[in-house]
C-alpha cells in the first residue's frame, strides 16, 4: 500500500441532511465516497489525495429502487448486485442489467454503486451507455436545493460534469416505455476478457420501430470512444425515420465514424475502438432489420 | 500410493489460513523497508536528494557505499549490483534503501527521495541491441551465443525440387503473476550473521548470493522458506536481490528485523518476466512432405544484466527444432543486452518462445506443400532411434504418431475441421471457428551436464515410531512438492503416507538438492528421495532389524526404533548420479541435452468474433506423456494451469512498455484469463514410464506452457485465414491483419 494513512479523515453521517450540511461547510475539500471501488484503487497505489472524505454508505435516503407507472427510480447507492437481480429492470431495462452483470466480478458488484459509476466520470464506465440509451435523468442535491437534469449532457468534458461542488447525486430515474415488444435492445461490452475487464468499447443501442417498420425512436450510448461517455448523435440522426436495410447499416457505420473520437491508451488503440464502434453500429441496424 | 490422489500435505493449513506467508510473520521491533528506484532506463547517477518534511534522521538509509562485502548479485556472471552505483542500467533499478518502524511514514518517505540521473541513450529492443545503439555488454551486446548443427543445411538447400518456407515469429514479455507478491524479512548483524525468511523457490541461490554480499562464512548465512504463494520461475533468481536488500537494511540498523514486501505494482514493474523473442525460420521440404533442412535463428531480450539469460537461451535453442526428424538442422541463437529490467525464469524457460515460432511455422510449411497440419507432422515426428538437433538418439519408447492420433480422436479433429470450414465459408458468418494443433517436447531437469554439476543431495531421516523426515531444499510453491515426495517415500518404504514429513527448506537444516525449477523436482530430486528411502531399508536389512522379504508398517516402526536405540540415529543421504549414456559436449552443444523428455500433442478450438476480432478458446485437448503419473489430480492441475497460462500468453498478456518501464503494471490493465475465459480442458496422460525417474515419472510443469500458444494461433488461422505471427494475438493484432488482407483483396 502506497498511501499515508494518517493523511486521511473519514466522516460518516447517518442522515442525508447532516451529510449535505457537512458538504455545504466545505464543498471544495470534502469528497464523497460511496462503495469506494474507484477511490480505494487510487488509495492503494498512493494516488488518492490526502484529506477529508464523506462516507455515503449509511445514507438510507440514497438507497432503494422505486417503481411508479412512469418511472423506475434508483438511489445513488444502488449496487450492481441490486440492479442485476431486479425483475422489473430485467424485463424493461435489460441493458442496464447486462452492464451490471458484466461490471467487475461479484465482490465489486456487491459494493460498486450506480452513483459512483456516474460521478467517477470515467469515459470507460459501463452503465452510462445504457443510461444514455434509456434516457435517464439524475437528481442532484445540495443543502437547501435539489434539481433534476437529463443525463444526456451531464458530462461536459473529460471528468468535467454539470455538477456544483457540494452537490450529491441522489438518484437516477428511467422513463418506462409501453409496448415492450416493439423495442430492440442491443448491448455489447468489448473488454476482450469476459469479466474484470475495463471496456475497450461499450455499446448500448435502443430502438423502436413503428407499424410500417421505420425507426421511430433510437438512442445509442457508447463508452471508451471519446473523452466522456457519448451519445452517438450523428448515428441517431442518420437512423431516425429510416427503414432498416443493408444500405442503412452502411449509413450508420459512416455516421458512427463521425461520432467517435477515440484515443490510443494502455488498453487499446484508437483505430481498434473506431473500427469496433463502426462494426457495432452496423450490427445494431442489422439486428433491427431482423 | 503412487498414482493415487492423496490429500495435499499442506492443504489444511492453507485452506484454514493457518499457513504463514512472509507478510503474516510477526517480529519484535520490526522495521519496514522500501526501495528507491531509477525511473530512467539508462543513465549516470549524479546525486540523491532526501526531500520533504520528514524526520530523515530517524530513517535507516542504505546506499551502495554501505555494502559490507561485494556489491554484486552472484549468479552465473557477476555483473549486477545489489544497489546501483554510478551507472543506471534499467528503469526500476534499486539505488537507495530506506526503513522505519512506522509503515505509513515509509509510504510517504519513498515519494520524497529524488534521484538525480543524467540520462544516456537507452537500448530498448533486440534490433537496437544487435545494431549496437549503445554498448551495454561485452563488445557485441550478446550475453551468450549458441550454435547447434547437424548435417549441412547449406548443402541441403541446394537440392532441386524442394519447397522453401521462411518466416519470422515474435513473442512479448510475460509476467508470472504468482498470487503472493515477493517479500522477505531479514535479521542481519556482524555478530549474529544473516538470517532470511521469505517467499522463494531456491533457498541455496539466495544463500550463494548473500555470502559474498556480506563477506561472511557460509555457516553464518541462513535462508528459510516461508509459505510461498506461487512462483512460476518468478521467485527463482530475483528473491536473492530482495533478501540482500532486507539484510543490508537490517545490518545498518544493528540487527533489527527488516521486512521488505513488494506490492503488485512494484513487483510487476521491477521483477523478472519471460524473455521477449524473435525466431526466424528457413525450412526445406521435399516432394514427400519430409523435412530436409531447418535453419533457425533465435534471439531473446535478456534485459540489463546477464542473470539467467544464457540458460534460458540454451533451453530455447535446444527446443527450437522440436520433436521432428530432419537430417540437416542449424540453430543460431543469441541473448541480447537491453535496458529493460532483466528478464528471467518463467515456466518453460525459453522453450515456449522457440516452440511458438516452430509450431506456427510448421503449419505454414504444411500449407505450402498442400498437406494438412496433422498429416505434415505425422510424416516428420521423431521415432525411437532417430536423433534430435543436438544428435541425441531417442531411446525412450515413445510413439508420437499414436499420441497424435489420440489427440485427433479426442478432439474430433477431422469432423470439426470440415464442419468449421463449411460454416466459415457462408456469407456474413459473424463468428468464425477453427481448430489447430501443436506437437512438441520438453526436456526434464537441467540441460546437458547441468545435473552433474549440481550434484543434488537429499537426506532421509527416520524417527522413533517409524515416521520419516525428508530433507531437501526443493520448495513447495503450490505445485505439490511435499505431497509427491511423501508419496514417493511412502511407496519406497511401504509405510503410510501420513508417516512422511517434509522438512521445511532451511539451509541450516536441509542439504542442497538444487533449485526448484525445470521440472526437476519430481524426476531428479524425487528419484533421490526414492533412493534415500531404499538405502534406509537396506540399512535396516543389513543390520538384521528387518528380516525376510516383506514387512508391514508396524514391523518397519519396530525396526526403526531398534536401529535408533542401537546406533543413535537412522539416516540416509543420496547424491545425484546421471543415468548411463547421458553424455553432453558443452563446446559443440551436442549429445544428450536431457536425460528424458515429456512429449505432447495439444489441440485448440477457437472462435473469432469478426465484429470485434476477439478470439476465444472454446475447447482444448492436451495429450501428454510425462512418464508415470504420481498424483493424477495434481498432474492434471499442472496441465490445466499451464494451459491457462498458455492461453494468456497466446491471447491476452501484453506488457506495455514506455521508456523501458512496464506501464500496465496492475492487474486491471495486464490482462490474464479468468476462469470465465478458460474452456473445458481434456487432459489425457499417455503413460510411458521412464526407467530413471521415481516409479517411472518425468517432469510435467513446463510442458503445458509450450503448446497452447501455437495451437491457438494455428486455430485462428484456420478460422479466419489470417496468419498471426506475434504474441499475444490481441483483437487489435487480428484486426490489423484482417484490414490488411481486405485491403490487399481490393487492390489486387
Ligand atoms: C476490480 C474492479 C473492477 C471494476 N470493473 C468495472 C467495470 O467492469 N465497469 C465499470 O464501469 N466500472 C468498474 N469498476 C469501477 C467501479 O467499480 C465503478 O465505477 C463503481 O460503480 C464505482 O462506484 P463506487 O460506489 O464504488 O464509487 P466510489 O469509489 O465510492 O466513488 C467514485 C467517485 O464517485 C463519487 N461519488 C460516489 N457516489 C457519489 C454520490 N452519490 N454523489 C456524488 N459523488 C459521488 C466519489 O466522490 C468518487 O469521485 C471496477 C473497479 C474495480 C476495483
Amino acid at each position: 500500500m502506497r498511501a499515508y494513512v494518517p493523511g486521511y479523515e473519514m466522516l460518516a453521517p447517518k442522515a442525508l441532511d447532516e451529510a449535505l450540511g457537512l458538504l455545504a461547510a466545505s464543498p471544495e475539500t470534502l469528497t464523497p465516497i460511496a462503495g469506494g471501488t474507484d477511490l480505494m484503487v487510487l488509495f492503494e497505489c498512493g494516488r488518492l489525495p490526502e484529506g477529508r472524505y464523506l462516507s455515503l454508505w449509511q445514507l438510507d435516503e440514497l438507497r432503494g429502487i422505486d417503481i411508479t407507472d412512469e418511472f423506475v427510480t434508483l438511489g445513488a447507492l444502488t449496487t450492481y448486485r441490486d440492479v442485476r437481480d431486479h425483475p422489473l429492470l430485467q424485463a424493461e431495462f435489460p441493458m442496464l442489467c447486462a452492464a451490471a452483470a458484466e461490471s467487475g466480478a461479484i465482490a465489486i458488484q456487491n459494493r460498486g454503486t450506480l452513483g459512483g459509476n456516474i460521478i467517477n466520470a470515467s469515459p470507460a464506465a459501463d452503465s452510462p451507455p445504457a443510461l444514455l440509451a434509456y434516457d435517464a435523468e439524475i437528481e442532484l442535491v445540495k443543502k437547501g436545493g435539489a434539481r433534476w437534469v437529463p443525463y444526456r449532457g451531464f458530462h461536459l468534458d473529460y471528468k468535467v460534469m454539470d455538477k456544483e461542488p457540494g452537490e450529491l447525486l441522489r438518484r437516477v430515474r428511467l422513463p418506462r416505455r409501453k409496448d415492450e415488444a416493439s423495442w430492440t435492445h442491443f448491448y455489447r461490452k468489448v473488454g476482450t476478457r469476459r469479466y474484470q475487464a475495463i471496456s475497450k468499447v461499450c455499446f448500448a443501442g435502443l430502438a423502436q420501430l413503428d407499424s410500417k417498420g421505420a425507426i421511430k425512436v433510437v438512442r445509442i450510448g457508447l463508452a471508451s470512444v471519446a473523452p466522456t461517455v457519448l451519445a452517438a448523435v450523428e448515428t441517431e440522426t442518420a437512423l431516425i425515420g429510416q427503414t432498416p436495410s443493408a444500405k442503412l447499416a452502411a449509413q450508420a457505420r459512416a455516421a458512427m465514424a463521425k461520432d467517435v473520437t477515440p484515443i490510443d491508451d494502455i488498453r487499446s488503440t484508437a483505430e481498434y475502438r473506431r473500427h469496433v464502434s463502426i462494426n457495432l453500429a452496423g450490427a445494431f441496424v442489422d439486428t433491427l432489420s431482423g | 500410493m503412487i498414482g493415487t490422489n492423496v490429500p495435499r500435505k499442506e492443504g489444511i493449513p492453507k485452506v484454514t489460513g493457518a499457513a504463514l506467508y512472509i507478510d503474516d510473520m510477526v517480529f519484535d521491533e520490526l522495521l519496514h523497508g522500501a526501495t528507491i528506484r531509477s525511473t530512467v532506463p539508462h543513465g549516470t547517477l549524479v546525486d540523491v536528494h532526501f526531500e520533504g518534511d520528514l524526520p530523515w534522521d530517524e530513517f535507516v538509509v542504505v546506499r551502495a557505499s554501505d555494502v559490507p562485502g561485494d556489491n554484486v548479485v552472484t549468479m552465473i556472471e557477476s555483473d549486477q549490483p545489489f544497489l546501483a552505483d554510478g551507472r543506471i542500467m534499467h528503469a526500476g533499478e534499486a539505488v537507495v534503501l530506506i526503513a522505519h518502524a512506522d509503515k505509513d511514514l515509509v509510504a510517504r518517505a519513498r515519494k520524497h527521495v529524488r534521484l538525480e540521473i543524467t540520462p544516456l541513450e537507452p537500448v530498448l529492443s533486440i534490433a537496437d541491441s544487435v545494431a549496437k545503439k549503445a554498448t551495454l555488454y561485452a563488445k557485441d551486446n550478446a550475453f551468450k551465443r549458441f550454435l547447434v548443427e547437424k548435417g549441412s543445411t547449406k548443402d541441403a538447400f541446394k537440392a532441386d525440387g524442394l519447397t522453401i518456407v521462411e518466416g519470422e515469429y515474435t513473442t512479448g514479455a510475460q509476467e508470472q503473476l504468482y498470487i503472493e507478491p515477493n517479500g522477505m524479512v531479514a535479521i542481519a548483524s556482524e555478530k549474529e550473521g544473516v538470517t532470511i525468511w521469505g517467499s522463494l523457490q531456491c533457498p541455496y541461490y539466495v544463500h550463494k548470493a548473500l555470502v559474498p554480499l556480506f563477506g561472511l562464512g557460509a555457516d553464518n548465512v541462513r535462508i528459510v522458506q516461508a509459505t510461498t504463494g506461487g512462483g512460476f520461475g518468478g521467485k527463482e533468481e530475483f528473491p536473492s536481490i530482495i533478501a540482500g536488500h532486507a539484510a543490508l537494511l537490517s545490518w545498518k540498523a544493528g540487527g533489527k528485523p527488516v521486512k521488505l514486501i513488494y506490492d503488485r505494482a512494484e513487483d510487476m514493474w521491477v521483477t523478472t518476466k519471460r524473455h521477449p523473442s524473435i525466431t526466424r525460420h528457413k525450412t526445406a521440404i521435399d516432394a514427400k512432405g519430409k523435412l530436409v533442412a531447418m535453419e533457425v535463428d533465435f534471439r531473446i531480450d535478456g534485459g540489463a544484466y546477464a542473470t539467467l539469460s544464457s540458460v534460458v537461451l540454451s533451453r530455447g535453442t535446444i527446443h527450437a527444432c522440436g520433436p521432428y526428424a530432419c537430417p540437416n538442422q542449424r540453430i543460431t541463437a543469441a541473448a541480447m543486452a537491453t535496458n529493460h529490467p532483466p528478464h528471467g525464469a518463467f515456466r518453460g524457460f525459453g522453450a515456449p518462445q522457440s516452440i511458438f515460432g516452430l509450431e506456427r511455422h510448421l503449419d505454414r510449411c504444411a500449407a505450402a506443400v498442400g498437406l494438412t497440419p496433422d498429416e505434415f507432422r505425422r510424416r516428420n515426428l521423431l521415432k525411437p532411434g532417430q536423433t534430435t538437433a543436438t544428435h541425441q538418439v531417442i531411446e525412450e519408447k515413445i510413439d508420437l504418431p499414436a499420441m497424435l492420433d489420440l489427440a485427433l480422436k479426442r478432439s474430433d479433429w477431422a469432423k470439426k475441421r470440415e464442419a468449421f470450414e463449411v460454416e466459415n465459408a457462408k456469407e456474413g458468418a459473424r463468428i468464425k471457428r477453427g481448430i489447430g494443433l501443436a506437437s512438441f517436447f520438453h526436456g526434464s531437469g537441467f540441460t546437458g551436464s547441468g545435473e552433474v554439476y549440481l550434484a543434488s543431495v537429499v537426506g532421509v531421516r527416520a524417527r522413533q515410531g517409524g515416521t520419516i523426515e525428508i530433507l531437501a531444499s526443493s520448495t513447495e510453491i503450490g505445485q505439490g512438492t511435499n505431497t509427491i515426495f511423501a508419496q514417493i517415500a511412502s511407496e519406497a518404504l511401504n509405510i503410510p503416507y501420513e508417516w512422511i514429513q517434509i522438512a521445511n527448506p532451511d539451509t541450516a537444516n536441509v542439504p542442497d538438492s538444487g533449485p526448484t525449477v525445470a521440472s526437476r523436482t519430481c524426476m531428479v530430486v524425487g528419484k533421490l528421495v526414492e533412493r534415500g528411502c531404499r538405502q534406509l531399508v537396506d540399512a535396516l536389512r543389513k543390520g538384521g532389524f528387518l528380516a525376510g522379504d516383506g514387512y508391514d508398517a508396524k514391523q518397519f516402526a519396530r525396526a526403526c526404533d531398534a536401529y535408533i536405540f542401537r546406533h543413535g540415529k537412522l539416516e540416509a543421504t543420496t547424491t545425484y548420479t546421471p543415468p548411463p549414456g547421458v553424455e553432453w559436449d558443452e563446446k559443440r552443444y551436442r549429445g544428450s541435452a536431457y536425460a528424458a523428455y515429456g512429449w505432447a500433442v495439444y489441440v485448440a478450438e477457437v472462435s473469432v468474433d469478426m465484429l470485434t476480432w476477439e478470439a476465444r478458446v472454446e475447447h482444448f485437448t492436451a495429450v501428454q506423456d510425462i512418464g508415470k503419473v504420481i498424483h493424477p489430480v495434481l498432474a492434471a492441475g499442472q496441465v490445466e494451469g499451464g494451459v491457462t497460462q498458455g492461453i494468456g500468453f497466446a491471447l491476452y498478456e501484453d506488457v506495455v512498455w514506455r521508456d523501458g518501464s512496464m506501464i500496465n503494471n496492475q492487474m486491471t490493465n495486464y490482462i490474464i484469463p479468468t476462469a470465465a475465459d478458460v474452456p473445458p480442458i481434456d487432459v489425457v496422460f499417455h503413460e510411458v514410464p521412464f526407467a530413471h525417474g521415481p516409479s517411472g515419472a518425468k517432469g510435467v510443469g513446463e510442458l503445458p506452457m509450450d503448446g497452447p500458444a501455437p495451437a491457438i494461433l494455428n486455430a485462428i488461422e484456420h478460422a479466419t485465414g489470417l496468419s498471426i505471427t506475434s504474441l499475444p494475438a490481441a483483437p487489435e493484432v487480428i484486426m490489423a491483419a484482417a484490414l490488411k488482407n481486405a485491403a490487399e483483396a481490393t487492390h489486387g
